[in-house]
């Protein structure tokens, strides 16, 4: 077992390293750091000094093993644009992406993992057949739309929830929360909607494929010629195991939750990383552009680390017996 | 005559499909007494398992009982309601299927599904269940039952798998169970093994056995009596040792005349030339006459029904006295 954690350390560390080396590719190949950082007017010997100064002359490894340490370290440099510490910006925003991102992902976790399995038990009840009918809809229909159609309806027509921004918000230390305001509860609303959205759809639609799957195995049938309830067969045989498939796909999508941040907030104005993002690209602000690009690798590897101990959790099979099996 | 413990009766099972209703099951009728075991054989497809499914009834949803009955110890019990038949499964009809790598939960540990089967169907608290679960163990043959209770259905081999199988489908004390081809997927060392273990268990508790194999040998070994049966019906049925020595029917005189005489090692089911009928092309009159060397014309219209023959009962209009081309045996009263 611990062989398996260990392993998928690895393969995270080895995909943080392939991200870090296209990160740091981006200083060289997208605009000239030292024309980005003294302007066009800057005499040549400022620009050589700089040039020394930032370690542009060193072999490319070893600049390159710099900016790795300094990664490591939490240290992106200095923002172009803004003239502030990159780390500075990213944790300013962080707040509002996590909360944003983790209540979708609770959000369309919990709901389509509850739609899933009724449309897997009742598959055949129009209940059922509504649900994959707008879940169908769910995964045509793109993000910014959803997002356009709320805001219309519910900012715009009925006017309950504010149609950009997070509102209030807390500080608690350097993390400042929406969650402790109703109108910072308020605007999280729309967001998570749109944001999970997609997501939902996908689980459910996984959860009752799957589920489906599982209840067609024998164990299930030897399950209901012991005479097992059929509710403790659904939700105690099957639902375990079809948890096991859904878990590493719904893994990686947790990971597109962050990636996907970008549209929705663009959409509602969220002041999350996705805006940074966003806006640095338009200035073309390479240090916050390589700091994002490293920063959504390390979500989707710690998701896929975090799956993988669940997956251990759920399977005895890959927790290595105790015992020795017996002939 | 004291009462069957399992009476089928014109058992008939369809499959509605697109392509129009199929028969697994035509008017299958059989009886097992208290502490027998039924042996039945038959070609692939021929439908034992369907027998086995519509018994506990767990038919896959297109198909349905058509028509007959199943009475177990004088109760009927192919149409109670659902949540009635649950309490029935487990409780009083055991099964056994045939793969024990996949029978089980990889999810759950053996004493688990053991203590979770054996509390569905009695009042023990937790603790006695778990009581009862390691002696249940025990008496299956599992070493250390006290330590491997705890363990995951992958921490056991093959044979020992299904000894866990054979004591989950023991441990409400059925008074009848199904081993639907129990050693199938099993190593040949220990198949053996296992069948004693099966034999030895109901032995003990009288339990009444249908045991569907393709191994001749067992059933010669196990049996008390034997079905034989062929496209979805019943051939012929009676005392092992006589089905063997005097088979009846031509399919049955087929299958015997394929089994080795002295050593049980090629034991298996030679299949006789041509094959058996798909359900959607079963030929009128006897099922069994296109392949049949002994066919007559009475064949290809009316179906044989079961009639009594010395001691054991077979479907073939060779031993109808009064229609058959030449009479062969006499009609038992
Ligand atoms: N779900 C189903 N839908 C349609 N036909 C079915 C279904 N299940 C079984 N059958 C048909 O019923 C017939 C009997 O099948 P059954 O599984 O009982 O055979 P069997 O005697 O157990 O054979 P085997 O020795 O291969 O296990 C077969 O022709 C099969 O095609
Ligand atoms: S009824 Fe006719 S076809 Fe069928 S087994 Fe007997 S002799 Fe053969
Ligand atoms: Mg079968």
């Amino acid at each position: 077992m611990l062989a398996y954690i260990l392993r998928s350390l690895m393969q995270g560390l080895v995909v943080m390293l392939a991200v870090a080396f296209i990160a740091f590719s981006m200083f060289r190949f997208v605009g000239d750091p030292v024309v980005n950082m003294l302007g066009q007017e800057a005499t040549l010997q400022d620009r050589a000094e700089l040039t020394q100064r930032l370690g542009l002359n060193d072999p490319v490894p070893l600049q390159f093993a710099r900016f790795v340490a300094d990664a490591a370290r939490g240290d992106f440099g200095i923002s172009y644009r803004q003239g502030r510490k990159v780390s500075a910006l990213i944790l300013e925003r962080l707040p509002a992406t996590v909360e944003l991102a983790v209540l979708s992902a609770i959000f369309a976790f919990v709901t389509g993992i509850a739609f899933g399995v009724y449309a897997a038990i009742r598959r055949d009840g129009w209940i059922a057949n509504l649900v994959m009918s707008v879940s169908l809809i769910g995964v045509s229909l793109p993000t910014f739309l959803i997002g356009i159609g709320l805001i219309y309806v519910f900012a715009v027509e009925l006017r309950w929830l504010p149609s950009f921004g997070r509102g209030d918000t807390v500080q608690i230390g350097w993390w400042s929360t929406g969650l402790l305001t109703t109108s910072g509860l308020k605007s999280l609303v729309m967001p998570v909607l749109t944001l999970g959205f997609l997501q939902l759809t996908l689980v459910m639609r996984l959860v009752r494929s799957e589920m489906l799957e599982v209840m067609r195995a024998d164990f299930i049938r030897f399950a209901r010629a012991r005479g097992i309830p059929e509710r403790r067969i659904e939700f105690r045989h099957a639902l375990r195991n079809t948890m096991i498939p859904v878990i590493t796909i719904a893994g990686v999508q947790l990971g597109g939750v962050i990636a996907f941040a970008i549209v929705t907030e663009t959409v509602f104005q969220w002041p999350g990383l996705g805006a940074l993002f966003v806006n640095a690209v338009q200035f073309v602000d390479v240090p916050v552009m390589s700091a994002y690009l490293l920063f959504v690798a390390f979500v989707f590897v710690l998701t896929s680390l975090l799956v993988d101990i669940v997956y251990v959790a759920l399977d005895p099979r890959l927790r290595g017996g105790v015992l020795v099996p017996v002939k | 005559m004291t009462q069957p413990v399992l009476s089928v009766q014109d058992l008939t099972v369809e499959f509605v499909t697109r392509r129009g209703t199929l028969r697994a099951l035509d008017k299958v009728s059989f009886d097992i007494a208290r502490g027998e075991v039924l042996g039945v054989v038959g070609e692939s497809g021929a439908g034992k398992s369907v027998t086995g499914s519509a018994i506990i009834g767990l038919i896959d949803p297109p198909g349905r009982i058509a028509g007959g009955e199943v009475v177990l110890s004088g109760e009927r019990v192919d149409h109670l309601p659902p949540e009635q038949m649950r309490r029935v499964r487990g409780k009083r009809i055991g099964m056994i299927f045939q793969d024990p790598l996949t029978s089980l939960n990889p999810l759950y540990r053996v004493g688990e599904q053991l203590i979770e089967t054996i509390q569905t169907h009695t009042d023990l608290n937790a603790a006695d269940a778990r009581k009862r679960a390691i002696a249940l163990l025990d008496e299956v043959g599992i070493p250390a039952p006290d330590r491997r209770i705890d363990g995951y259905p992958h921490e056991f081999s093959g044979g020992m798998r299904q000894r866990v199988v054979i004591a989950l489908a023991l441990c409400a004390e059925p008074e009848f169970i199904i081993a639907d081809e129990p050693t199938t997927a099993l190593d040949v060392s220990v198949q053996a093994q296992i069948i004693a273990l099966i034999k030895r268990l109901c032995k003990e508790r009288g339990t009444s056995v249908m045991l569907v194999t393709h191994d001749m040998g067992v059933i010669a070994e196990t049996a008390d009596r034997v079905a034989v049966m062929y496209a979805g019906r019943v051939a012929e049925i009676g005392p092992v040792r006589e089905v063997i020595k005097q088979p009846l029917h031509p399919y049955t005189q087929g299958l015997m005349g394929a089994i080795p005489s002295i050593e049980g090692d090629a034991s298996r089911l030679v299949q006789i030339p041509g094959a058996m009928p798909r359900l959607s092309s079963i030929p009128k009159g006897c099922a069994f006459n296109p392949r049949c060397s002994k066919v007559f014309d009475r064949c290809r219209v009316d179906r044989p029904e079961l009639i009594d023959v010395g001691g054991h009962q077979v479907a073939c209009h060779l031993y109808d006295k009064a229609q058959a081309p030449a009479g062969k045996t006499e009609i038992a009263a």
